[in-house]
């Protein structure tokens, strides 16, 4: 879709009119906007109409719409506008019809992206991409209908990406033929529901977009309205861009080319910076000046939010990606701990205690949710009990990361406030939230330091501490294995302890079943107390099925590279199944244990394990030796 | 020094496109920038000197050569990679080469083995795990769901289920063995855009792009530019001289020329303007595989 004006029929602009058109063109400003409302509002016909109104799309593809109409549209043979932005077939093809569009368009005053929502009740987390990013949301709200349940579902899924300004687009008013008194009442609604979610600025159109009323100029059908026309508002509407903002820049990438300069690449999340300026580096706390501020190939006098430069400072300190530097005088906050909404994206649900990946502004950090406070109902704000989120649910979570990072609560600043989280097996992004605040909590358990370590008490027994970490189906010889193992390790002299899972869940972790998230908060329990026990100088073997790759790697993060050495018990389901020596696999087959790994729940291999012990082809003996010979060598 | 003042339509592009070529080259192994000659490829160079200026671009430019390309092309390629200092590869399918290739007879097979096998073979031979490229989404209604970062798995394929959302613009570049990255800096960026940037940097283009006379022949009902004498002309085809321009360009058998008076970058935008014909209205599309065919499996592929 191109852009114009109303200048469209003068076949031959005038050298003059050309160039005033060129600058107003070069000129003009953005305003993303996503767009939402249900499957039939009639969303892609009003996208479609009005830019047929405003002369944006060209008169032979209006003549194919018109043709296409007659074969394939919904009217009935009349003009079907929707058919003006649909690549319909091949969507459907791929497969991603549900996925946010993104159409352009544009005035000589405006140019407009907007992020066309899919309207399926169930399709939330293809919501994030558009709202994220947009300045104004425009939700369809049938006139027959009023406020409906996904009016209000949108509405507050814009209100979670922080948008301050909506408008309602009242449709189909020719169905209720014009009424006045109808239309006041929805608005009224509308404006309800929007100051309930803690929108500030609410507005509303009467529109029809079958018979273009309101959308590009003023319908004599609704004399009662004294407003702008959809296009107007769209051309005029005031978002707001923060221009009070403290300076803040998270570094993108360190630029080096060579020993006489050293730059910092970034955008600017908020404020402004010149030369000369003081800042400070976080989370490290450093200080210095501002020397050169580079824009392109240019030196700047200033910079502003929203652009993308590069920083030389006066002082020779360390920064690299994922710092922010900021003005002194009102820094971002620093935490590694936080209060925030979670949407989550993936199929696979969230468990608490499992460990993600988070992506902040240019950091990247380990990350697991600690708790989550409630679920929030996407109809009625209801807070619910959760113990995990499936795919579109918003949850309140506590988040706990690996170390301290810069951010701005996502209110103040969507820059330094919004993540996403990554999936460490997947590699899939599976979820995206807002920080809201940081927590004190972890301020106020200071680490001890003591004066006796690891290395003293190891040092004493004359050994390595390590965390032998055996994993492996039911039946598959675990933990006949690391008996062998702590015998003979014993017999030569060395300190060890086995942990059992059969004996630690009579114990420690009785509390605990065998759903995905309590069995991901036993290994992390185990993985812990498997650190004290190294912490006590002692070789320690753990005897676990934990069947999941994204635990035995939280206990491989936990533990340390080095100390760790993953013992892959390997025996097919089969041999185990016919091993059976608890009489386990007859009762889960029986279905009388649910999630039991390789029937109910799967059990995901190493890849890479230290140690892979094939159990069907050597005895358990020959095994043990093999593990005890690496250790004790 | 230069005053900044409030962020346009244009500034908040390049900005965009800017952080995005950095953060591809902060997150990825080995990046490569696929450089076609066109537009939009200018562009994209011209946004990639700014992002690490004043460091040199710490990636090569990929140019994968059908052999067929206008020769006006390769010389401004070969001045542009002089002049920034931008590493060149240039790829050419030498088996493809060895068997023959004919654009002319075989259109689709040429473009096949020449441009989309290439690609893949040279991205594979070279290791790059992040294929910079210059589509855009409104170049068609198909690619409005592309992503920015987009990802493909073994053998470079595209997998609509796998791609991630992007909310804030925050890229997940993380991959598997096989998987590689397409990235899209100029997703956002309309064809009007690119024009109205190129006019506002003073962006050099391949000459082709603006209307002069040139030794024109009609065959399929395509207006073609003579650029070699490997296509011979066939009986009742004769070279005729006239005022002519491209709006794309490739391989010059398969790109039909558009006849225009639009001889500078004000004319060639002011024809853009006049929306009574679309861009395509006009062209012989569907003997044209450097256009819609071509583009359409690049959305697939590229």
């Amino acid at each position: 879709m191109k852009a114009t004006s109303d200048e469209r029929d003068d076949a031959a602009l005038t050298a003059a009119g050309l160039a005033a058109r060129l600058a107003a063109l070069e000129n003009r400003d953005t305003l993303r906007f996503a767009m939402c409302g249900s499957v039939d509002d009639g969303k892609s016909t009003l996208l479609g109409r009005l830019l047929a109104e405003a002369g944006m799309v060209p008169e032979d593809r209006l003549a194919q719409m018109i043709r296409d109409s007659k074969k394939h549209g919904t009217c009935g043979g009349a003009p079907d506008y929707a058919l003006l932005l649909d690549g319909l077939e091949a969507e459907r093809e791929q497969g991603i019809t549900i996925d946010v569009a993104w159409r352009y368009f544009g005035t000589d005053k405006r140019a407009f992206i907007v992020a066309d929502c899919p309207g399926h009740a169930q399709y939330t987390r293809n919501m994030a991409s558009g709202a994220s990013s947009a300045e104004l949301g425009v939700v369809l709200v049938d006139a027959r209908a009023g406020v409906q349940t996904q009016t209000r579902r949108h509405t507050a899924i814009l209100a979670m990406f922080g948008l301050r300004r909506v408008l309602f687009a009242v449709n189909k008013l020719d169905l209720i033929d014009y009424n006045h008194a109808r239309y006041h009442a929805i608005e009224l609604e509308c404006e309800k529901l929007a100051h309930d979610l803690g929108i500030s600025h609410a507005d509303a159109i009467p529109v029809s977009a079958i018979h273009a009323d309101n959308l590009v100029a003023h319908s004599p059908n609704t004399p009662w309205y004294a407003g702008k026309s959809l296009l107007e508002y769209l051309e005029t509407v005031q978002v707001e861009r923060r221009t009070d903002a403290a300076f803040a820049l998270p570094v993108q990438w360190v630029n080096r080319p060579d020993h006489s300069f050293r730059g910092y690449a970034g955008t600017i999340a908020g404020g402004r910076v010149a030369p000369g300026n003081e800042v400070l580096v976080l989370p490290s706390g450093q200080r210095s000046r501002v020397a050169r501020v580079v824009g392109g190939d240019a030196d700047l006098d200033s910079a502003g939010a929203g652009q993308a430069v590069t920083l030389t400072l006066a002082d020779q300190i360390d920064v690299a990606r994922g710092d922010v530097i900021a003005d002194p005088a009102h820094p971002p906050e620093v935490a590694a701990q936080f209060a925030c909404h979670l949407l989550w994206l993936d199929d696979a649900a969230l468990l608490p205690g499992r460990r993600y990946l988070m992506k902040l502004a240019t950091r990247e950090i380990g990350a697991q949710v600690t708790e989550i406070k409630h679920r929030i109902d996407p109809d009625t704000q209801a807070h619910l009990a959760a113990t995990r989120l499936v795919a579109n649910e918003i949850g309140y979570c506590n988040l706990s990361l690996d170390a301290d990072i810069a951010y701005r609560p996502y209110k103040q600043d969507r820059r330094l406030g919004g993540f996403i989280l990554v999936d460490r097996e997947t590699n899939a992004t599976v979820g995206c939230g807002t920080l809201d605040f940081g927590l004190r909590r972890d301020r106020n358990v200071h680490w001890q330091q003591l004066d006796v370590d690891r290395a003293a008490r190891a040092k004493i027994k004359g050994q390595t501490p390590r965390c032998l970490w055996f994993t492996g189906l039911s039946g598959a010889g675990k933990s006949t294995i690391a008996n062998l193992v702590e015998r003979r390790l014993l017999s030569e002299g060395y300190h060890t302890i086995l942990l059992d899972g059969d004996n630690v869940r009579h114990g420690l972790n009785r509390d605990l079943g065998f759903t995905d998230a309590d069995r991901v908060e036993n290994i992390r329990r185990v993985a812990e107390v498997a650190k004290l026990m190294m912490d006590a100088g002692l070789i320690v073997l753990v005897s676990f099925i934990s069947p999941f790759r994204a635990e035995r790697r939280m206990a491989r993060d936990l533990i340390g590279e080095g100390g760790f050495m993953e013992v892959f018990v390997d025996a097919p389901l089969a041999v185990c199944e016919q091993r059976d020596v608890k009489g386990l696999y007859a009762k889960a087959r029986a279905g009388k244990i649910a999630n039991f790994t390789g029937i109910g729940s799967p059990y995901e291999a190493p890849e890479a394990p230290e140690i892979h012990l094939r159990s069907d082809r050597e005895s358990a003996a020959e095994s043990a030796a093999r593990v005890a010979d690496l250790l004790t060598k | 020094m230069s005053v900044t003042r409030l962020q346009t339509h244009l500034d908040r592009l390049e900005a965009e496109s800017i952080r995005i070529l950095r953060e591809t080259v902060a997150e990825c192994r080995k990046p490569v920038l696929l450089y076609s000659i066109g537009k939009d490829s200018s562009v994209l160079l011209h946004l990639l000197l700014k992002a690490f200026y004043p460091a040199k671009p710490p990636l090569p430019m990929l140019h994968v050569n059908t052999t067929w390309k206008f020769r006006k092309m390769i010389e401004f390629r070969d001045r542009v990679a002089r002049d920034t200092g931008v590493d060149l590869i240039e790829y050419i399918n030498q088996e493809g080469l060895r068997q023959g290739t004919d654009p002319v007879g075989a259109a689709s097979k040429h473009t096949h083995v020449m441009k989309t096998l290439a690609l893949r073979q040279a991205l594979a031979d070279y290791g790059f795990d992040a294929a910079i490229g210059g589509a855009r989404r409104d170049e068609d209604p198909a690619r409005a769901k592309e992503r920015v970062f987009s990802l493909r798995g073994a053998g470079q394929r595209w997998e609509p289920r796998k791609q991630r959302p992007e909310p804030w613009s925050l890229f997940n570049t993380r991959l598997d063995q096989d998987e590689t990255l397409r990235v899209f800096p100029l997703s956002d960026w309309t064809e009007l855009d690119v024009w109205l940037y190129i006019r506002r940097e003073g962006i050099e283009v391949v000459p082709l792009y603006f209307a002069d006379e040139r030794a024109t022949f009609v065959r399929n009902g395509a207006l073609l530019v003579r650029d070699d004498e490997r296509v011979p002309l066939e009986p009742g085809e004769q070279l005729v001289a006239k005022r002519v321009r491209f709006r794309t360009l490739g391989c010059w058998p398969l790109t039909a020329a558009v006849e225009s008076d639009a001889a500078d970058l004000d004319a060639i935008i002011a024809e853009m303007l006049d929306t009574r014909q679309s861009e395509r209205a006009g062209r012989i599309i569907d003997l044209d595989p450097t256009d819609s065919m071509e583009r359409k499996k690049r959305e697939g592929y590229f």
